[in-house]
């Protein structure tokens, strides 16, 4: 592992990049072709309405792939993430228009956690039509 | 329905080796827009310190989830799947998935709640490489929603 962030220069409180992630029907399509994932509430409108959501949502393990972008681009190396875990609140719903939805993650360090392993925790925010998609989104990540 | 108790520390036989190959992690990381050279480029990959292009850290969520269909479709513990949402996913890593991997994978039942009428069970993934070696482990957290009365 080789991450480009030193353990010494981050502190508790320190933000990582914030980065938004934008999210239409096609990225779904995608996103479905390559996790396995065909549960037709995240491509169909009719089917996802039938079942009492709102309109077309997102899978939540996208929303999670997302997220850990703004870690594993901070730190340079993805083999750096030690641990990851995400509560699913609320869905992303995704509209069928040229806009999609945006998927808007922050992060900072929430504990330096081992000297000697050089592990921090960080706590991420990920939000979507200003509601809160993820909970408990926590990383451990090993620093240089 | 409440689902039954002692089905908690049950554990199911190890999967069949799924063979991670480079196209496909390729292919999960266009779809996440991610374009990282340590998922596509093996130089890349080799300047971090992996031998081979790795995985983004989510990746090997459709090899643990697809494990977990030995306890959803276990006819015993009888879960309605049609009622099943995500609840919490979380990965603890030895280190990344990486291309050339042969992952097999043992699902345990870690516990059965009930919650207001939800059926709650967490089921553990542990993914091991070819040699036996630990690569990463997948708590998944589904909800079996209430059946509503009519």
């Amino acid at each position: 592992m080789t991450a480009k962030i030193s353990y010494d220069d981050v502190e508790v409180g320190t933000e990582l990049p914030a980065q938004t992630f934008p999210v239409n029907r096609a990225t779904l399509v995608r996103y479905a072709g390559a996790s396995g994932d065909f549960n037709p509430i995240h491509w169909n409108e009719k089917f996802a309405k039938e079942v009492g959501l709102p309109d077309v949502i997102a899978h939540g393990m996208f929303t999670m792939a997302e997220a850990i972008r703004v870690v594993t681009d901070w730190a340079g190396d993805p083999g750096a993430v030690a641990e990851y875990g995400v509560r699913f609140t609320k869905p992303v719903i995704v509209p069928n228009d040229d806009q999609g939805a945006l998927i808007e993650v922050s992060a900072k360090v929430a504990a330096k956690l081992d000297d000697d392993a050089r592990t921090v925790r960080v706590d991420l925010t990920a939000m979507s039509a200003g509601q809160k998609v993820l909970g408990m989104s926590r990383a451990v990540v090993r620093l240089a | 329905m409440a689902l039954d108790q002692s089905f908690v520390g049950r554990t199911y036989p190890p999967t069949d080796p799924y063979e991670v190959g480079r196209e496909k992690i390729r292919e999960f990381a266009e779809a996440i827009g991610d374009p990282n050279p340590a998922y596509t480029d093996t130089d890349a990959a080799k300047a971090l310190g992996h031998p081979d292009v790795i995985a983004p850290p989510t990746f090997v969520f459709a090899i643990t989830f697809k494990a977990a269909g030995l306890v959803i479709e276990d006819p015993q513990l009888g879960l309605d799947y049609s009622r099943v949402v995500h609840g919490d996913q979380k990965f603890a890593y030895t280190r990344p998935v990486r291309s050339g991997d042969r992952l097999a994978v043992t699902s345990t039942i870690e516990a059965i709640k009930t919650m207001a009428g939800n059926d709650i069970i967490d089921i553990r993934g542990e993914v091991h490489d070819e040699t036996g070696a630990h690569v990463v482990t997948a708590f998944t957290k589904l909800v079996a929603r209430r059946t509503e009365e009519a």
